[in-house]
């Protein structure tokens, strides 16, 4: 294996911990929401898994990963985008 | 992976590290959910095969029309989900998109293990895609029951004598099966096995929530957030996906610390929040 990838893999535990570290709790749940929707990165997962597809078992699943992947990512970023936006309503009032 | 490409998704990444980093402040935060969708963007249209070239250029065939169609499919269900849902119901919905995404790092994670028994796997990659197929099944299971419990069905904790003891034997039996797995990934029983898995780890991850109380969902939602991130960091190891290491890596710290801190905002432990029906007995009450 090449370890450059588990480097990496070591330095975003630490990103990931660090860049969160003085949320306001108002923000708990957006914050939740919109890494909820980074995840959504399984959508190139399923995408490849799709492309390289040989029999119809890996072409159903894999179109099923696909169309979940891809509502993770785009329903995620929306959703994410509704809730601040509701945010900034209920403080200009 | 070329050099222009390697730009690509380090810079994809520095959208994703920053685009959380102005989530978690009230000016920047909206921003910054925008500055992680168009990493998102960047980083997909940059998608390449393991083998090289980008799947958007690799002709015409049945599987890339089905890729465009799933896209459209999943695109239209978030759009509906995220633009109908209640105010009030946000969190369900993240729930579900949640669960929706451990589904498909299961499936990434199974589908790939699978393809792999035919000539059998070294030790580091089985276990990733284990893993994933393992957490993935878990988080889709657990969130569809954090939905139904947000959604105020059986919004009580669930306990019944032994199950800690119950509970306990599922996980062992998964974790044996992964670990046999894990160096015996060849051939048809390999698959067989591994189905046995996921439908284990669906019934862990019911049997896991089904405890906790309706109110304490956000705090379950987040920690299942993180475990569909480490999932799909899994996926990245397994299919050598940089863009999937870091991003699913991120979320799954952040989600880690993000649960602790939502827990310290409710003034309890994490594990009273995850077990608190446990041991408690009578005195366990739905919490809200």
């Amino acid at each position: 294996m090449d370890t450059n990838v588990l480097f990496i893999f070591i330095l975003s535990v630490f990103v990931g911990f660090e860049v969160i570290s003085k949320v306001p709790s108002m923000l708990h749940t957006p914050l939740m929401s919109g890494t909820n929707a980074i995840h959504g990165i399984i959508l190139f997962g399923g995408i490849l898994v799709l492309a390289g597809a040989d029999s119809l078992l890996v072409q159903v699943l894999g179109f099923v990963a696909v169309v979940f992947g891809s509502a993770n990512v785009f329903g995620g970023f929306m959703v994410t985008d509704r809730m601040l936006q509701m945010f900034r309503k209920k403080k200009s009032q | 992976m070329s050099s222009p490409l390697a730009l690509v998704f380090i810079g994809a990444s520095v959208l994703f590290i920053l685009g959380i980093k102005f989530l978690s402040s009230p000016k920047t935060a909206r921003l910054g959910n925008l500055v992680a969708a168009g990493g998102m963007l960047v980083a997909l249209l940059a998608l390449h095969k393991p083998e090289g070239g980008s799947v958007w250029l690799s002709g015409w065939n049945t599987n890339f029309t089905l890729i465009i169609v799933g896209i459209i499919v999943g695109l239209g269900i978030g759009a509906l989900g995220a633009y109908s849902v209640k105010m009030t119901a946000m969190p369900q919905m993240v729930a579900l998109f949640n669960g929706l995404g451990g589904g498909a790092a299961a499936l990434v994670g199974g589908l790939e293990f699978m393809h792999g028994t035919h000539g059998g796997l070294p030790a580091f990659i089985a276990g990733a895609m284990l893993f994933a197929t393992l957490i993935g099944s878990l988080s889709f299971s657990g969130s569809a029951i954090a939905y139904l419990k947000l959604e105020g069905k059986f919004e009580k904790p669930f306990t019944f004598p032994g199950q800690n003891f119950v509970n306990g034997l599922i996980l062992l039996a998964i974790l044996t099966l992964c670990g046999w797995l894990t160096f015996n990934s060849t051939g048809s029983i390999a698959v067989a096995i591994l189905a046995v898995v996921a439908v284990l780890a669906l019934i862990f991850g019911v049997a896991m929530v089904m405890p906790i109380g309706g109110a304490d969902m956000p705090v379950v939602i987040s920690l299942l957030n993180s475990f569909t991130g480490l999932a799909v960091a899994a996926d990245g190891f397994a299919i050598n996906n940089l863009a999937m290491i870091v991003a699913g890596t991120l979320v799954g710290s952040s989600g880690t610390l993000l649960t602790l801190l939502m827990c310290k905002a409710m003034n309890r432990p994490v594990t009273n929040v995850l077990f608190g029906a446990f041991g408690s007995g009578s005195s366990a009450k739905g919490g809200g």
